[in-house]
Parts: C-alpha cells; structure tokens; sequence
C-alpha cells in the first residue's frame, strides 16, 4: 500500500480526535452502516458528554446505542430513539437532551452543513409544536417557512464497504443511508472500511463519496454486535 | 384485546385494494408490513423505504439474511428487479416532492378530519417522529390502518386529537377491524363494513359523528 496521502492509517491513530464534550456526527440508520470499530475506541477511551448527531440511537448493544445506554452522550440530535430503550429513560431522567428533528429534514440538515449552507427552508413540522419551537419563520412568495439550521461536526464517522488510497468511498446497499451526508458534515470525516484498495481501482462512475471529503481511512474488523433479528 | 393474525390480515388485504401497478409505496411498520402478502402478482409496485431502497422486496429466508440490506426498523429485505438504493437525503426528496404516491401508516389518533397522531404518548413513549411526518405530509395518499379502539377501549377516531399532531387534515382512509372510512370535506363517510359487526357497534366505538354512504359495502371475514 502506497499511501501517497497519508490517509490510510489506525484506530489508534485517530483516537486523539475524540475527547469530552465534542460534537460527534455519525453514520447508519438502526445501527445498519455505523463503523463498530471507531465506536467501540470511543467507549473504551472513555470519552464523555458528547452531543451526537444521526438518525437515530441504535440499540442498546447495536451502533451509536452503545454509546447511549453507556451514558457517554449528554445530547443527541436524531429524528427517532424508540428501538433503544435507554435513551428514552436517561432523557425521561434529565440525563440526556434529545432535539428531535424530522428524518428528512435533519438529513437535509446534515447536507447543508456538509455543502456549505447555512440553513434551509422547511415546511414540514409545521402543525407541530416541538418541531417549530424556537425556529424562525421565512416568507417566500406568500407561504410561510421554518428556517432549519444547518449541522455539521468536528467529528464525522462513516462506514463504507470500499475506500481507496484517496478517501474515495463506496457504500454497500441500504449501510448507505446517512453516511454520505454525514462524510460531508464533519471537520474531521474519519472512514472505517470493509476493505482498501489502490488508487485507480474503483470505478469513477461508481464513487459516491469523493475522497475530498474525507481525511481519513482506517481497515474495519467488521461488524461485531448481534443484530435484532438474528 | 388482542387482535389475532386473521383480524390483522383482513384489514390488511383491505389496504392493499388501493395500491395499483405504477405505485411507488410506502408502508409502516406492523398492519401495513402484511399489505404485500395481499398483492397479486400482476400488480407491479416499488416500495420504497426512508433508508433509501427503491423497489424493496420480501424478507429473505433464513439464513440469506444481508445485515446491510434491511428495511427502515433494521429487519432483512430483498431487492426486486428495477430496484435501486440512495441516500436519506434522496430518499426523503422522493417523498417531498410528491413523488410516492401511497404510505400505509398506523396511528394513535385520528380526527375526523384526517389529523394524524402517531407519534407521541406524552409522558409514555418518547420515540421521535422519524420519517413520519414527512410521510404523512407529503405523500400523495396516506391510509391509517389501526385498531378501531386503543387498549383502555376509548376510540382512537375522534373529532379532536387530544395527543399532539403528527400533520393535520393528511389521512384520506382510515381502516379499522370494524370498519372503512373516508375522509371528506365534510368529515368521514363510512363506506365498508366488516361482516361480524353492526353500525351500532361503530357509531358506539367512535369517538365522532360520521356519514353513512347510501351502499354500505360488506366485508366478509
């Protein structure tokens, strides 16, 4: 392996990015598509209080959710947290903020960040008071607005089934879901992968995140939890 | 009470009279997963899932799972022919721009004027709304199939929600174990029955007043 990037490299070395009270935006939808490998250097670092931003919280053992029931996040920003127990106690308990947001539209949230917007106009939500609190409205040729800020992180992690020497990613399947957008959002975007390979191997048509977007690569072990349905 | 399988499945191959060759479709967990198993085979769909599938099939049997091939509640699908995968961003455009045409939901309310309440039970259950309120906004049908009445017996129809609104006047038919409802301009018109019960029995198990149509059609069990 050649390297002529120097982003191919290992967990170890990119445990330093995370420390307490960091913002962290992650990729998967139900745990399917979230990098186990960076998650479980997490838990084992012992970081805390973080604000974690995705879809949603896993399961207790599956995903982002381990992070969550291990009480090592004190906000989360998702659209959904009811396949994971815990976080629906710790914020029932005032251990844990939840700002919910609607799926496509915190996806969208996601987006912008990653592009380099600093908002964008919804009008989804609008019958709802959790929803459009403390948001402003736009008026845009008679018809009124939610201005939905953009998010972005200093940490983004992703999963992908195939990086190569660049950071250029492909996903496998449905494990697709957020993690283009999130590679986006991050001011750091680290890549665990099923597999590396040499620059020039992946097609170019077939490349769905290009390697600008990400700063680092590491090999993943795989995914290492039970899922529900097994 | 309990509903058994049959009871789940009659409202089931209900909700699938309404999904025709060309439909892009989304459905809800639990009632509406059934819908497919009521389809004929002549009756092309794509069913769509927010996790970015397009054109989702059946679960896969045992032992050919994909962990990275799964609907939204993370349970193994397949892929059917003409399928395709995108993103969450992508996959929410699809529903915004009104570009899938039916989602099947289930519902903790319902108004008489098509306000849907699904996601939250204050001081209980504290799931998020997901994708549904994007769904329930803008696709461009959306039927609730659901008990006609909750665990405590009270109605789940009423003509004021009392939990808070998922999107107001969005649900266009209503299916219950009882009963078919549209909703109209002027409130739900009854339109079917299910054959074991009486009007009687609906009018005192729903929470609103409601019109009757002049051919009240029955479904037998």
């Amino acid at each position: 392996m050649e390297n002529p990037f120097g982003k191919v490299t290992s967990l170890e070395a990119v445990m330093e990015y995370f420390h307490d009270g960091m913002t962290l935006m992650f990729g998967g939808f139900g745990g399917v598509g979230s990098p186990p490998d960076i998650i479980d250097g997490i838990l084992e670092k012992g970081v805390r209080d973080l604000t974690l931003i995705g879809n949603d919280t896993g399961f207790p053992h599956i995903g982002i959710g381990k992070l969550v029931s291990q009480q090592r996040a004190s906000k989360v920003i998702a659209s959904h947290i009811g396949s994971n127990p815990f976080a629906g106690q710790l914020m029932h308990d005032g251990k844990l903020e939840v700002e919910f947001s609607p799926q496509g539209i915190l996806a969208e949230r996601i987006r912008a960040g990653g592009v380099g917007l600093p908002a964008i106009l919804s009008d989804i939500g609008l019958d709802n008071e959790l929803v459009v609190k403390d948001k402003p409205y736009i008026s845009l040729a008679d018809r009124r607005y939610l201005l939905e800020t953009a998010l972005t992180a200093e940490v983004s992690i992703v999963y992908a089934k195939k990086a190569d020497e660049y950071g250029n990613l492909i996903y496998d399947k449905s494990a697709r879901n957020t993690n283009p957008l999130v590679a986006m959002a991050g001011d750091i975007t680290i890549a665990e992968v099923e597999e590396i390979v040499p620059l020039g191997t992946l097609s170019p048509d077939a490349i769905i995140t290009p390697g600008v977007f990400v700063d680092y690569v590491i090999l993943s072990k795989g995914v290492n939890w039970k899922w529900a349905w097994e | 009470m309990g509903m058994g399988v049959d009871v789940r499945n009659q409202m089931a191959k209900r909700a699938a009279e309404e999904i025709h060759t060309g439909m892009v479709v989304n459905l809800g967990i639990g009632i509406p997963s059934l819908v497919p198993n009521h389809l004929s085979s002549e009756t092309k769909v794509m069913f769509h899932a927010e996790n970015g599938i397009t054109g989702m099939g059946p679960s896969p049997s045992k032992g050919k799972e994909d962990e990275n091939l799964c609907n939204a509640g993370g349970f193994p699908v397949t892929l059917t022919k003409g399928g395709s995968y995108c993103d969450s961003a992508i996959s929410f455009g699809m529903i915004r721009r009104g570009r899938v045409d039916l989602t099947i939901l289930g519902s903790l309310q319902v108004s008489n004027r098509g306000d849907l309440a699904n996601w939250i039970v204050p001081g209980k259950k504290v799931p998020g709304m997901g994708g549904a309120m994007e769904l329930a906004q803008k696709a461009k049908k959306v039927i609730v199939v659901m008990n006609h009445c909750d665990k405590q017996g009270n109605p789940k129809i009423v003509s004021s929600c009392t939990l808070p609104l998922t999107s107001s006047a969005c649900v266009d038919l209503i299916i219950t174990e009882l009963a078919v409802f549209r909703v109209t301009e002027e409130g739900l018109l009854l339109t079917e029955l299910f054959a074991p019960y009486s009007l009687e029995t609906v009018v005192t198990k729903t929470g609103c007043e409601f019109k009757i149509r002049e051919t009240v059609r029955m479904i037998p069990y």
